[in-house]
């Protein structure tokens, strides 16, 4: 009967949950590799913890092709206003993760030209401590990240009110 | 019939932004290129997207703290860096280390030479195309962060000597461990020449591409594998050997012609040579204490003396209070070691106090690198990342 | 003429540099190792600035050290490109770190810090943690609605 069959090959479920099951096994991340964490990201990437079966196939490195920032690495004042461009560059939406303790706050560099912390200019959704931090702990990151975006609401993307 | 006469195109030199966010090179470096259709007629690099002010550190940090930002400079051999500062501080202060240190710090070093020269040729390989000798090599490089971090505690950045020893000596049964993993490298080398050294892709994108000559590698200070793949004969493990280095028995590897296939062979030599000094250097490993007497001030003593004896918890706080500790003589001291990418030393100077007055790194990448615009020249668009990737730039390094 | 540790270290007047290196390297220092500078304020010494240039021979395997030292006002020296070219970058460096001009260099610009950066950041009166640059920096709005979690 038409009713038994609609009963084992559809299935129901509301739009969101839908988009946010499709994007969150599909983040196409880009490397935005500066210093030790980019090596240590490579080692994620490798053979042993391998980030692609968590849907992160497709290793872009131009900014529009890719929905997920992965900042590694220390950013000094001169290389500031080319992450910033690029971050520009990616289209919504978009979900940055910094990784290691130089891009969430400065790291052991407290000096005159490293930027104390990327958040303070760009919007960021997950970090990972670490120096540089074990691939597992990149893969945990990786998790919360798709837990956070399967928990995200389409109305958070309608445009800001202008003021 | 018409005749068509054919008028000359006219073209305009372009400029191309090599930027400093690109997979291909490898860190943060900036070339702004002039094209003439597809060869490059100039080229500038930029340097300095990742300068952190290590050596305005240097001025505020201790002489043992100061060790855990040495690891960061070149982060693919990161022991080799410790080792170096370690013996230019020990210079500097005049204490003499036991022989055990000296042969584990060798074996430490020619690890990391091994870990180092396979990433090398794995990014090059990748850049050209060939993805599997990236991969075989970091499976490798697994391996040897596995040792690593049974000897020290992490994978990466190790911080692994101290001034006048090492931070622990190193567990039982390690050198079977290493034997084991001395065999599989043996092994993977194997492949990897397989792999690239009669390819006829590999060859025609390598060979006769940005060629160096003698006199120029001389006069533009480029030192280590770089140097030697032009001929130039020196090697400072063999002509100013330090901490034991004349102990061992090895070759070195020279090529003659100076392009980016003869790079490549002597850096798989000397992946060889590694294997031998480090098997040798198990079996003739001495016995002895690893850290210098802990009265002199320098390094902290044990936990278990600091927590249950009160000469512990005395030394403990010399040498952790701002105004006590170590008090090194005043002078300066520079020692050349021979890192995976060429001459690295430290030079420093002291003023009495506990931290350095100024500490200095003299880059083999910036040495190394400031050759590039003289060799790109004439070379197709296509070339330079071959180049590049021969010339083992670590921005970390260039930049500090 | 110093020793130290086993070293031996020249200490010249900052102008005599090109001709006493000129001599050394006929006699034989064919390799220029290290070029750096000193900012000598609280370390006493002839002069405020200290140019340290290391010398190697591949021959005999001897090192040399030269120091040249000068004054704070006028700090300036010839430049050793002529006789290596490697003394091009690691000249640039130190006038971008320190201030210390070269002439007859041909392209003296900054080279380690962005080039509208204003001061000299290793001489000893520049504080570690800067004058404000690593904080003047635009914040990126999204034009979004997305309230962060």
């Amino acid at each position: 009967m038409v009713q038994d069959d609609i009963k084992s090959n559809v299935l129901t479920t509301t739009l969101e949950s839908a988009i946010n099951w499709g994007r969150k096994n599909s983040l196409w991340p880009m490397p935005f590799g500066t210093a030790c964490c980019g090596i240590e990201f490579m080692a994620v990437l490798a053979a042993r913890t391998d980030l692609a079966r968590f849907g992160a196939e497709a290793i872009r490195f131009s900014p529009r092709q890719s929905d997920l920032l992965i900042v590694a690495g220390r950013i000094s004042i001169k290389m500031m206003p080319v992450l910033i461009r690029i971050y520009e560059q990616i289209p919504e939406p978009k979900w940055v993760m910094s990784m290691g303790a130089c891009a969430s706050t400065g790291g052991v560099f407290d000096t005159y030209s490293v930027i104390q912390g990327i958040d303070q200019f760009i919007p960021v959704d997950v970090y990972v401590p670490g120096c540089p931090p074990r691939p597992e702990g990149v893969v945990e990151g990786f998790i919360k990240l798709q837990d956070l975006v399967g928990k995200e609401k389409l109305a958070d993307y309608a445009p800001a009110p202008a003021k | 019939m018409t005749r068509v006469t054919e008028l000359p195109l006219e073209t305009d030199k372009m400029v191309l932004n090599f930027g400093p966010q690109h997979p291909s090179t490898h860190g943060t470096l900036r070339i702004i290129m002039e094209l003439d259709g597809e060869t490059v007629t100039k080229a500038t690099p930029e340097i300095g997207y990742l300068h952190s002010g290590f050596e305005k550190l240097g001025e505020d940090l201790d002489f043992n703290q100061y060790i855990t930002i040495t690891d960061r400079m070149n982060y693919l051999s990161p022991l080799c860096n410790n080792v170096a500062y370690a013996l230019a501080a020990e210079k500097l202060i005049g204490i003499e280390v036991s022989k055990r240190t000296e042969y584990i710090r060798v074996l430490m070093c020619e690890l990391s030479r091994i870990a180092d020269h396979l990433l090398n040729v794995g990014m090059l390989a990748v850049d050209l195309g060939a993805l599997t000798a990236f991969l075989y090599g970091f499976k490798l490089r697994e391996d040897i962060y596995d040792l690593f971090e049974i000897a020290t505690g992490t994978r990466l950045t190790t911080s692994y000597t101290l001034v006048g020893g090492l931070m622990r000596d190193i567990p039982d049964g390690y050198d079977k461990a290493v034997l084991k993993v001395l065999d599989e490298v043996d092994k993977v080398a194997n492949d990897i020449e397989t792999l690239l050294n009669k390819n006829r892709i590999w060859q025609d994108r390598t060979k006769k591409i940005g060629i160096i000559s003698k006199e120029d590698a001389i006069s533009y200070g480029i030192s280590g594998p770089m140097a030697r793949a032009t001929g130039i004969e020196w090697d400072i493990r063999v002509n100013e050997p330090y901490s034991s280095y004349e102990d061992f028995e090895f070759d070195v590897a020279i090529a003659l012609n100076g392009d980016v296939f003869d790079r490549y062979l002597v850096r798989m030599e000397e992946i060889r040579q590694s294997i031998k000094i480090c098997r040798q250097s198990l079996e003739k490993m001495p016995s002895g204490d690893v850290i210098v007497d802990p009265g002199l001030g320098y390094s902290l003593p044990p936990k278990d003396e600091v927590y249950n004896s009160i000469e512990g918890l005395i030394y403990h706080f010399e040498v952790t209070m701002p105004n006590r500790g170590m008090t090194p003589p005043v002078g300066e001291a520079y020692v050349p070691t021979e890192s995976p990418n060429g001459e690295l030393g430290f030079y420093i100077v002291s003023d009495g106090n506990r931290t350095p007055y100024r500490v200095r790194t003299r880059p083999p990448s910036l040495m190394n690198y400031s050759i590039f615009s003289k060799l790109i020249e004439g070379h197709m668009l296509s070339d330079a990342p071959a180049i590049i990737g021969s010339i083992n730039v670590i921005a970390g390094e260039l930049d500090r | 003429m110093t020793e130290f540790a086993g070293e031996q270290i020249l200490h010249v007047r900052g102008p005599d540099i090109l001709t006493l290196l000129t001599k050394l390297k006929a006699d034989g220092f064919n390799f220029l190792a290290d070029l750096t500078a000193i900012d000598n304020l609280t370390l006493g010494g002839y002069e405020r600035f200290a140019v340290s240039y290391h010398l190697l021979c591949h021959q005999t395997g001897e090192r040399l050290t030269v120091k040249a030292y000068i004054p704070e006002e006028k700090p300036s020296l010839p430049s050793v490109e002529s006789l290596w070219k490697t003394a091009d970058w690691q000249e640039r460096e130190v006038f971008d770190l320190y201030g210390i001009k070269f002439e007859g260099h041909p392209n003296l610009i900054r080279i380690m810090n962005p080039d509208d950066f204003e001061g000299y950041p290793l001489r000893k009166d520049y504080p570690r943690l800067g004058r404000k640059e690593r904080s003047d920096f635009p914040v990126v709005d999204r034009g979004i609605q997305k309230k962060k979690s």
